[in-house]
């Protein structure tokens, strides 16, 4: 799968111990062995002890196996999951604020009524979007929301979690 | 119990049987430094706090135990980041506690506050900040746990002042409560039964197989188990600069060092083979040359005990993740007794490369200074039966590996992942300490000794005999080298001076005793009356001809196919198969 930057990605699902420089570890890692993240997320997990880190990696120019494999070096990681992008939901949020004067709002608000996002703030001039979903979705509402003047945008970076196996 | 937390981390490194500690007390470590009066465990007060790391990593290199080294915050911890870095690069156990200012200053910069463990993150196993006072047995055991088992290496604690002064309940965790403590840390040890069983396949079908032996050998206490299986097999082994001594060099089967400045056999051998038997080595690039070059006809099992080597920079046919010593004995089990293949016409190619291309020097010639090699070589000859070797880094070290005999495992002691110049010295008290019943010799070169000689200073007062032979030619050679072979003979910044500083009246300063050699004939009996001091620390200043080269020298970025060697044996036609 290729993401909007154009690379090869794949997702990593990290539960890490919920300790002070647990991330400063994993992202000082990749730093050091010229691995790239594309995009990083970082939420606790149910278990108190433990935090998730959703990464999504470049897998271009490294294999994903070397660097799962020196992800696991680190003490505090516990388990890794490899999401590729076919066995996983990902998911991505994104909030961009637009400039949309009164004669302009009417094909704003078009758009997203077609992408079901959310109308979260306004102003006179200005209105505030917030659209969930996957991030392709999201790089299309971004491409077409662009020409109208984009003041402000903010992306999550993706979370994923393995797609649940059907009942045969 | 009821204690301070200085008192519950001595308490904790005397549970864990550590009889030395290297070090240099400091404002934030104070607390730590006063239960250190009333305990049993030996502390050595360096000169300098690389030399405490460095020291450690001697001790740990010939005891296999992780060596201790405990100094302040801030200058005292960025110190350290040598000998951590060293020890990360050449998988050494070593357990380093540095003080750090009280917990509410921490982020102000306080004085002699440094974020250590930010510092020592990317050159360490792993390390931890102690915030909580009751956790510091359990992270002193951690430490331990980390440093000594899976892949070695170096931990760090850092431990702020308040943290030490605070009042703790003492409680020594079971070696349960440490597993369940680290959720994440679960070593392979065992290799996988397929694997071996396929790695025993390929061994039984190999026409050239080669066993190249790496550090990981020696890690692994596994010497024993490597030339059981190098017998039964019958399976010539190259060792590879940090496995030097894992295989006797007397052993018919010994080929040597491979590498940059490996022998023309062992570096042959490798780039001829149709099986390489990786154990415990990581395809370090002084040893592979260009990698795409390297042992092109060669299928390759590698066995590591870290799972992140395999595959890293060649992809193996067989990997196994596993302790060598364990992978070892079940790859023999399953070589079982069928019989190898004859591979006479292999044997006979090595013993025509090895009569061919022996190592070479020019000889002395009256007038001139000292031959390096033949210092080397009258050393060696000279040594007490289960004398230790350390050297420093450069000319000097690929000398001493080169020609030295290195015939029983745990007697090389050397910098090689990081290089780290000035290693010898510190590294050679460490080892002196850590087996006191041995003679201990450090190779060294001028340029390195300058950077570290101060830890003589605390040999002579702690009446660790060390004895140091400095193959003195008033350059930074290895540099030379590159520059007269490279750069055109375009000598920048690389002359030292014989005589300054004066290493004799230098030594002697520092409390060794010390000899001058520039005849020939005075090497010898120089080298039976070092032997003979056992008092103090000795020092030799060996005035040898800075002209000499390393060689065999396979250049950077070049195939290992292409070596050069000495002057003197490159007119003969190299043959070689394929």
């Amino acid at each position: 799968m290729t993401t909007s930057s154009g690379a090869q990605h794949q997702t990593l699902s990290v539960l890490v111990e919920n300790r002070s420089g647990v991330l400063a570890r994993v992202s000082g890692m990749f730093a050091r062995r010229g691995f790239n993240i594309i995009s990083l997320a970082v939420a606790p997990s149910d278990d108190p002890r433990f935090s998730r880190i959703n990464l999504v990696i470049n897998v271009e120019e490294t294999s994903v196996e070397q660097m799962t494999k020196q992800l696991f070096k680190l003490v505090n990681v516990v388990k890794i999951t490899e999401l590729h992008p076919s066995e996983a939901v990902e998911r991505e949020l994104l909030m961009l604020t637009v400039a949309a004067g009164a004669n302009q709002r009417g094909e704003v608000m078009e758009l997203v009524g077609i992408f079901e996002a959310r109308i979260v703030d306004v102003s006179p001039a200005a209105v505030t979007i917030m659209l969930a979903g996957e991030p392709d979705r999201l790089d299309d509402f971004e491409d077409l929301i662009r020409p109208y003047g984009i003041v402000e945008i903010q992306r999550t970076g993706r979370v994923a979690l393995p797609k649940v196996r059907k009942a045969s | 119990m009821k204690m301070t937390g200085a008192q519950a981390l001595v308490k904790s490194l005397e549970a864990e049987k550590v009889e030395v500690i290297f070090g240099l007390p400091g404002g934030a470590i104070l607390p730590a430094y006063d239960p250190i009066l009333d305990s049993p465990i030996r502390h050595i007060l360096v000169r300098h706090e690389q030399g405490a790391g460095h020291m450690a990593e001697g001790y740990a290199h010939v005891t296999g135990r992780p060596g201790v080294a405990m100094v302040t915050s801030g200058p005292a911890a960025t110190n350290m980041v040598t000998p951590l870095c060293d020890a990360y690069m050449d998988s050494v156990p070593l357990v380093v506690i540095t003080g750090q200012v009280s917990r509410s200053f921490i982020g102000t910069d306080g004085f002699q506050e440094c974020d250590t463990v930010g510092i020592t993150r990317s050159v360490t196993k792993h390390n931890e900040l102690v915030m909580d006072p009751a956790e510091l047995p359990m992270l002193v055991r951690q430490a331990f746990h980390l440093a000594s088992t899976g892949r070695p290496g170096p931990v760090l604690l850092d431990v702020p002042k308040d943290v030490l002064q605070a009042e703790i309940d003492f409680y020594w965790p079971s070696d349960e409560d440490v597993a369940a403590s680290l959720p994440g840390y679960k070593p392979t040890v065992k290799g996988h039964p397929r694997m071996i069983k396929e790695a025993a396949r390929l061994i039984s079908e190999a026409q050239r197989p080669v066993i190249y032996a790496g550090g990981g050998i020696l890690k692994a206490r596994a010497a024993e188990a490597l030339r059981e299986l190098a017998e039964r097999a019958g399976i010539p082994v190259v060792t590879t600069l940090m496995a030097r001594g894992a295989f006797p060099d007397d052993h018919e089967l010994c080929l040597g060092m491979p590498g940059m400045h490996g022998n023309y056999t062992a570096i042959t051998a490798l780039q001829q083979a149709d099986l390489l038997v990786t154990l415990g080595a990581r395809f370090d690039d002084r040893v592979t040359g260009r990698v795409d070059a390297f042992a092109p006809y060669a299928k390759v099992i590698h066995v590591d005990i870290d799972p992140a080597e395999l595959g890293k920079i060649r992809q193996p046919d067989v990997p196994i993740v596993g302790d060598c010593r364990q992978v070892i004995t079940e790859i023999v089990r399953a070589l079982g007794d069928a019989p190898q293949p004859e591979r006479s016409e292999w044997r006979a190619m090595i013993s025509g490369w090895q009569e061919r291309y022996p190592l070479h020097y020019d000889p002395y010639v009256a007038g001139d200074a000292l031959k390096p090699q033949q210092v080397m070589e009258v050393l060696r000859d000279s040594a007490p039966e289960g004398t230790i070797l350390v050297s420093g880094v450069g000319q000097h070290q690929m000398w001493a590996s080169q020609y030295w005999k290195f015939n029983e495992p745990y007697t090389w002691v050397n910098s090689g992942g990081l290089g780290t110049m000035g290693f010898s010295v510190p590294a050679a008290i460490g080892a002196k300490v850590g087996r006191p019943d041995r003679t201990v010799w450090a190779v060294d070169g001028d340029g390195c000794f300058q950077m570290t000689a101060q830890e003589l200073v605390t040999a002579s007062s702690e009446r660790i005999p060390v004895k140091v032979a400095i193959l003195n030619n008033a350059y930074l050679g290895m540099v030379r080298q590159w520059q007269e072979m490279f750069y055109e003979e375009r000598y920048s910044e690389v002359y030292l001076s014989p005589d300054l500083p004066d290493y004799v009246k230098w030594a002697e300063a520092m409390g060794c005793a010390a000899f001058r050699v520039e005849d020939p004939d005075e090497v010898e009996p120089t080298i039976a009356k070092a032997n003979s001091i056992d008092d103090r620390p000795v020092v030799i200043d060996f005035r040898t001809d800075a002209r000499e080269k390393v060689f065999p020298m396979v250049p950077a970025g070049a195939s290992n196919d292409d070596v050069v060697v000495h002057p003197a044996q490159s007119t003969s036609t190299r043959k070689v198969v394929q």
